[in-house]
């Protein structure tokens, strides 16, 4: 039989490619989009209610439950959203592999961190600690 | 030591600039644009709630910029942004299904994240401003 791939019949089937994580990066990215189309409207929504309150109001309504979770769901999901799409974008139009190793982890980093900073914040609100 | 050998000169193929601008072509990019654009913009959202759990005093800051026109603006154009991206994102969720690539259907789905874009923020900020009173 004529050899035309070095692959293994193994890795072949696995279909997960050279980086090890097949289609992931693509179906995080189709998830998150689902679930963002209604957690953005209502966040959207939620955000400019809050325009006009005191700190008091804001602080109250962002720490009840169904808001909470809201929230938590919309923060989740677009911090990985974020880093999966300026992922793609680094990619696409950085060629330097030293650029684009060190944009890929800060987009990795920050946006880990903000993901942290606003459940940490909603949290603290939620609970009153 | 071995010559570098002459870079061969191979046919290009063709880049954005020989192509007609369309509205699609348009829309797509703004998309991309747009997902940028609230990266960055997603930094508010996170001064707005580490202030809110910070305190009054932080806060305050917050409930300025939210009161002068130009916060006004951003959040306006923010939240046109999220909305815009949110049904572009759709778009793209109904073409990884095999459907809407024929050129009227494109061409209808621009037009449709466009339009549905506007009056859904209008939506938003007549329930959120209005309705709920965050505008009062």
């Amino acid at each position: 039989m004529k050899v035309t791939s070095i692959r293994t019949p193994l890795a072949k089937v696995r279909g997960l490619g050279s980086a090890k994580s097949g289609t992931e990066h693509w179906w995080e990215m189709r998830l998150t989009a689902i679930a963002l189309v209604p957690l953005t409207f209502a966040a959207v929504v939620i955000v400019i209610s809050l325009i006009g309150r005191n700190h008091a109001a804001v602080a109250q309504i962002l720490g009840s439950p169904l808001v909470a979770i809201i929230m938590l769901l919309f923060i989740y999901s677009t911090t990985l959203h974020m880093r999966l799409g300026l992922q793609s974008v680094i990619e696409d139009y950085v060629h330097g592999k030293a650029m684009k190793t060190a944009l890929l982890i800060a987009n990795t980093f920050l946006t880990i961190v903000l993901w942290l900073a606003c459940t940490y914040a909603i949290l603290k609100l939620s609970f009153g600690v | 030591m071995a010559e570098r050998p002459a870079r061969v000169e191979r046919p290009l193929s063709p880049h954005l600039q020989v192509y007609r601008l369309t509205f699609s072509f348009l829309m797509s990019g703004f998309h991309r644009v747009t997902g940028i654009v609230l990266y960055v913009g997603f930094l508010l959202v996170v001064w707005w709630l580490l202030a809110a759990a910070s305190g009054p005093n932080a806060y305050a800051w917050v409930q300025w910029f939210m009161s002068t026109w130009i916060g006004r603006l951003v959040l306006l154009g923010f939240s046109w942004g999220l909305i815009h991206h949110s049904l572009g994102g759709v778009r793209h969720l109904i073409w990884d299904t095999g459907r809407g690539f024929e050129p009227n259907e494109r061409e209808w789905l621009a037009r449709s994240t466009l339009i549905g874009s506007i009056s859904l923020t209008l939506l938003a900020w007549i329930i959120g401003g209005f309705v709920m009173g965050g505008l009062r």
